[in-house]
């Protein structure tokens, strides 16, 4: 258990592995949900935790479950994670758990979080497993956020509305406004608009990638200082 | 898009891209015409301001794909795409709802999915309906056309587009928005009570229609294209109208000359449906294409949201072209048709 399994995990999680732009796990509340920040950050906290936990619990009983029944026990496992975090969530930040409505419940059924669940905690050892679950949630929870600000921005021309939500009385006044009568932009607020942003990020994911690569390997084909070569002509600068 | 595999023989047409789309140019001409003439220069700001865009967002996409901007400039393709959502677009549209439009069309609809002839969609009627279902109120106040009320000049077109001020110019519901909104008067009552209506359809709109139907027609004799897919689009439509008339009622459809001369419906068969790259292929294929896009524009016309509908059924067809094509591929020259076929016939 190097530091490095740890790094590797969360280079994974945040973005090698990204369960929203590389796995394309979990894409209806990423899709759904995601027209402002306020809706994308509540979404992507609860889906955070109830993977946290999970991990946990699962990695925790691993080896006291059989592997015949251990996809039902996972799922009551994650059914129970998901009604702790939406009671909490109902007590503390009512109205955004009334915005949010059904995708709640529906995080039990995000695949993410089982596939997580079946593939990485059953297999490892709690603190890795717990460690895998944040990084997971977090590189989900990230692009759901990105996705709710690209969209709120273009939309609405403006950030951080309602955030009181979420953060209580104080947050009402971090609503930033970009442009002072902005023509409200329909398309990215409505679901096609989550469809062409969620594509353009992955595109900008892959062209990142391909950048990087690029550069590598550039990296890799120049001589070695010192390395001895048959000289054409000329001196070798 | 795929390609229908048609077998040879392949005859070989010498018409260039950059021929064909300079001809189709050349064809929205009289129908430019009729439009400024009835609603004033706001079309052709539109229609330059578009033009200006679309080689913008060309030069930047083609820059960004290491294309060679010379050779994909030059086949006019995106000037074609400007020009037909510049006329489809209420003339004194502000700078930026065109600016949106443009760059949904030329950048989202045509480059993202690899440039002229791997588009699936018109990039126009993306551009169109991108903006219809984001500004409804700027996409559907139009100008009176001359003859209901006053039209504006180049100078008050200018400034309509491109300064924040709102210009008082005397807007009209479109005679398809009247028509709609009708549920008390006979049809006739409606004529005789509304100002927008002329001869047979809108002032204005039924003289743009011919308009783009002598350009279409001469096109169609260029043979730019072949006639199944406007023919089949504008019988299938009037026919739909012929149905639905019942004697001009209050909850009338509308004639079918109404139809055929309002709205989009000219500029549609000729200058939309007949896309070459977002289309059916085969013969058979076109027939069907046009005449569902004409089912579709009535039926959307008539009992749904919009008045108008020619950018929704082009693009549900886009989606449907592949699918037709696969179900009317031609017979292979030289063969018979294959025997489970020849059964059922």
């Amino acid at each position: 258990m190097a530091a490095s399994d740890y790094r590797e995990l969360s280079l994974n999680g945040l973005w090698k592995n990204n369960p929203a732009i590389v796995q394309l796990l979990g894409l209806c509340p990423l899709l759904a949900v995601t027209g402002s920040v306020v809706n994308a950050l509540g979404l992507a906290a609860a889906t955070t935790l109830v993977l946290l936990c999970s991990n946990t619990a699962v990695s925790l009983i691993r080896n006291v479950v059989s592997d015949a029944v251990r996809l039902p026990v996972f799922v009551m496992i994650i059914a129970a994670a998901v009604t702790c975090i939406e009671l909490l969530m109902q007590a503390f930040t009512y109205e955004l758990y009334q915005i949010l409505g059904i995708f709640l419940p529906l995080i039990t059924t995000n695949c993410v979080i089982l596939g997580r669940a079946d593939a990485y905690a059953s297999k490892n050892p709690l603190p890795l497993a717990m460690c895998d679950g944040l990084m997971m949630g977090l590189g989900f929870g990230v692009i759901l956020v990105l996705l709710g600000a690209l969209r709120e921005l273009l939309g609405t021309g403006a950030l951080f509305a309602n955030m009181d939500l979420l953060f209580g009385p104080g947050a009402a006044d971090w609503h930033w406004v970009m442009v002072q009568d902005y023509q409200a932009f329909l398309l990215a607020i409505l679901p096609p608009g989550a469809f062409i942003f969620t594509g353009l990020i992955i595109a900008g994911k892959n062209l990142i990638d391909s950048e990087i690569k690029r550069r590598q390997d550039a990296l890799k084909a120049r001589p070695v200082k010192g390395s001895k070569r048959v000289r054409v002509t000329g001196t070798i600068s | 898009m795929a390609l229908l595999r048609v077998t040879s023989p392949h005859a070989h047409g010498p018409a260039s891209t950059q021929k064909v789309m300079q001809q189709v140019l050349l064809a929205t001409v009289p129908g430019v015409i009729a439009l400024i003439h009835f609603f004033g220069f706001g079309v052709l700001v539109n229609i330059a301001w578009a033009a200006l865009l679309a080689l913008a967002f060309e030069s930047l996409a083609l820059k960004l794909r290491g294309r060679e901007l010379g050779f994909y400039l030059k086949d006019c393709s995106a000037l074609v795409t400007a020009v037909l959502l510049g006329v489809a677009l209420p003339p004194y549209s502000p700078w930026w709802l065109i600016a949106v439009g443009m760059a949904s069309a030329i950048l989202l609809a045509k480059h993202l999915y690899g440039g002229l002839g791997y588009n699936p969609f018109n990039p126009a009627m993306v551009g169109y309906v991108v903006l219809l279902i984001s500004f409804p109120v700027q996409m559907t106040t139009w100008e009176a056309p001359r003859g209901v009320g006053e039209v504006p000049g180049l100078l008050d077109a200018l400034r309509a587009c491109f300064t924040p001020a709102s210009f008082d110019g005397t807007t009209a519901a479109t005679p398809l928005d009247v028509l709609k909104q009708n549920n008390s008067l006979l049809l006739e009552n409606l004529w005789a009570a509304e100002p927008v209506f002329g001869r047979w359809a809108g002032i204005g709109w039924e003289w743009a229609n011919i308009a783009f139907l002598a350009g279409g027609l001469w096109l169609l004799y260029r043979r730019i294209f072949t006639w199944h897919a406007p023919l089949a689009f504008l019988a299938v439509l009037a026919l739909m109208a012929a149905l639905f008339y019942d004697g001009g009622s209050s909850a009338s459809g509308g004639s079918p000359l109404f139809h055929l001369l309002s709205g989009a419906t000219m500029f549609g068969a000729f200058f939309i449906v007949t896309d070459p790259v977002t289309s059916a292929v085969s013969v058979r294929g076109r027939l069907v294409y046009g005449a569902l896009a004409g089912l579709l524009v009535y039926l959307i016309r008539v009992w749904g949201n919009y008045p108008d509908a020619v950018a929704f059924a082009v693009l549900i067809m886009n989606f449907a072209a592949p699918f037709i094509d696969h179900y009317t591929q031609p017979r292979t020259y030289g063969h018979r048709k294959p025997a489970k076929r020849r059964e059922e016939s």
